[in-house]
């Protein structure tokens, strides 16, 4: 698809995130050795294969929307989000976007066993990009969302995986963002603080934050999210109302 | 197709995951101070000794080198006040290997934080330096008041000839880890090279013999090249500021002393700009390879 010049002029308007033509392919290495590489070189096998991600990807994501990206295993979804959130590069196309960026993806990935729940809250506050006032400000309000304040001065390691996963989900919902990443944000917890997260989800959406969701709980993420864009094989299928999506994605 | 236009034609729009290196850093001081604290907090966890580890380390070094040195081959009998001369360059060499290695290591360390939150990467490899400057200082504490009990008067040229030769240690092992550090993500060979780098440069460096050994038998030139090893030179200005003033002068510093610090200081410089380049030229791929 060609680029006109007016599509530039056009897309700062309101968007948060624009991905345009986004490929990306990963290299797999079979050899992990010289003398494994030797052996295969001798027998004529491949060194390495390439497995391709993400085949000219495009789409743009206004602020306050709410977008859930829909697919099968390995069709590219978590590829996409790692995008985003600039934790890979692409091979081709650009991701660009405006604003804060944070990701519940995979919370509690920067928590230390050894520290206490109070410790662990700055060190992740911190690396998802808030500033030593912003985690003073927000601290009680991050221990209250994670109903663990009894245990804040223990260490995590004691946590119970509910306690731990509890206290990193709320972390990385109360930092200060305008693009919000989540990945599978059902498997924190149990249901009541499932519904806790959801609504605290919807709370930061109706305060205007851009919304981005991958989710493989098809119902729960339409009811989420008004638009879905199906990324099937590297390629976006559909992109439109997330009902309708959904709808496509189970006839797939 | 036209290739991607540039982020200045659209306002406010970043490229996500694109840093500006060390320099971002510095702008992130918060998590870098937390980084460092965790790591000191962290270390001895769960030993009964804690940080007393720090010390039985270095102190039985010292006394097997002493022994085996200073005692047998006689080198406390050659060299005027040997026990301070030895640690003044072992502590340095302690500093260099600690921040090397485990900056080389600190990405693959943290592997798990890497592959799923954008950071600025160089963070891990900075703060492996200054956790390993903070473990350095109660060394350097207890040689300067060995120093001082022996008859040492600080003054300010020798203080600030330790204070360059720190320099030039953070310097150069923050560059090497980056060098070392980025390969490693590949490569885990990297980390068993710098075992083989930080054996080979406590020797090559007048830590536990003196430079005047190494004069009486390299020609001229080969005694330019050994000196402008920076690991040499901040050793040499570790003696100057701690070890020379203790003793009656007898066994003389090498000349331009100075001079040499300086151009240690300025390969140290080097290297961290080649780190630094290698760093940014491998960082694309570090989240899909770890």
């Amino acid at each position: 698809m060609p680029r006109t010049s007016n599509q530039v002029a056009e897309a700062p308007n309101g968007a948060r995130i624009l991905v345009r033509r986004l490929e990306k392919s990963f290299l797999l290495r079979h050899t992990h050795s010289l003398k494994e590489s030797f052996i295969a070189a001798i027998r004529r096998k491949p060194l390495a294969s390439s497995f391709t991600a993400l085949r000219g990807v495009s789409f743009e994501i206004g602020e306050g929307e709410s977008v859930a990206l829909l697919g099968f295993n390995g069709s590219g979804k978590s590829t996409l989000l790692k995008l985003i959130s600039g934790v890979l590069q692409p091979d081709a196309g650009e991701v660009l976007t405006r604003g804060r960026v944070a990701g519940l993806i995979e919370v509690g990935a920067g928590f230390h066993p050894d520290l206490s729940g109070r410790e662990n809250i700055y060190l992740n506050a911190a690396i998802l990009g808030m500033t030593q006032k912003e985690i003073d400000a927000r601290f009680d309000e991050i221990v209250e969302f994670s109903e663990i304040s009894t245990f804040i001065d223990t260490e995590v390691k004691h946590y119970s995986s509910g306690m731990f996963l509890r206290l990193a989900f709320s972390v990385a919902i109360h930092t200060e963002v305008d693009i919000l990443l989540v990945d599978e944000i059902l498997s924190v917890g149990d249901e009541p603080f499932q519904r806790k997260c959801l609504a605290k989800i919807r709370e930061l959406h109706a305060a205007g934050k851009t919304l981005v969701v991958v989710s493989h709980d098809l119902n729960m993420v339409a009811d989420l999210c008004e638009r879905a864009i199906l990324v099937n094989g590297g390629l976006v299928e559909f992109d439109g109302e997330s009902h309708e999506a959904v709808a496509r994605m189970r006839a797939l | 197709m036209s290739r991607p236009s540039a982020v200045g034609e659209l306002d406010g729009f970043v490229r996500p995951g694109r840093s500006s290196g060390l320099v971002d850093v510095f702008t992130r001081r918060y998590l870098l101070s937390l980084l460092v604290r965790k790591e000191v907090q962290v270390r001895y966890r769960g030993s009964a000794l804690g940080w007393l580890w720090s010390y039985v380390k270095p102190v039985t070094q010292f006394a097997v080198f002493f022994l085996a040195l200073g005692v047998f081959l006689q080198l406390n009998a050659t060299v005027p006040s040997y026990p301070v001369y030895l640690f003044s360059g072992l502590i340095v060499v302690n500093l260099f290997s600690e921040a090397f290695g485990n900056g080389t290591r600190s990405l693959v360390d943290n592997a798990a934080l890497i592959k799923k939150i954008y950071l600025p990467r160089e963070l891990f490899p900075v703060a492996s330096t200054l956790v390993a400057v903070v473990n350095f200082l109660p060394q350097a504490l207890v040689l300067a008041v060995v120093c001082l009990l022996v008859g040492w008067s600080p003054t300010v040229v020798q203080v600030l000839g330790i204070l360059l030769a720190m320099t030039i240690l953070v310097v150069l092992a923050t560059g090497l880890s980056l060098l070392f550090g980025s390969v490693n993500v590949s490569f885990r060979d990297s980390q068993n090279f710098v075992e083989l780098i930080v054996l080979v440069a406590t020797w090559a460096s007048p830590v536990l013999y003196q430079w005047t050994a190494v004069a009486a038998i390299m020609p001229d030139w080969a005694l330019v090249l050994y000196q402008l090893n920076p690991l040499t030179a901040a050793v040499e200005l570790m003696h100057g500021g701690f070890w020379y003033p203790t003793t009656d002068g007898s066994a003389p510093l090498p000349p331009d002393l100075w001079t040499y610090g300086l151009a240690g200081l300025g390969v140290s410089l080097l290297i961290l700009a080649l780190g630094q380049f290698v760093f940014r030229r491998l960082e694309g791929r570090f989240a899909q390879d770890l």
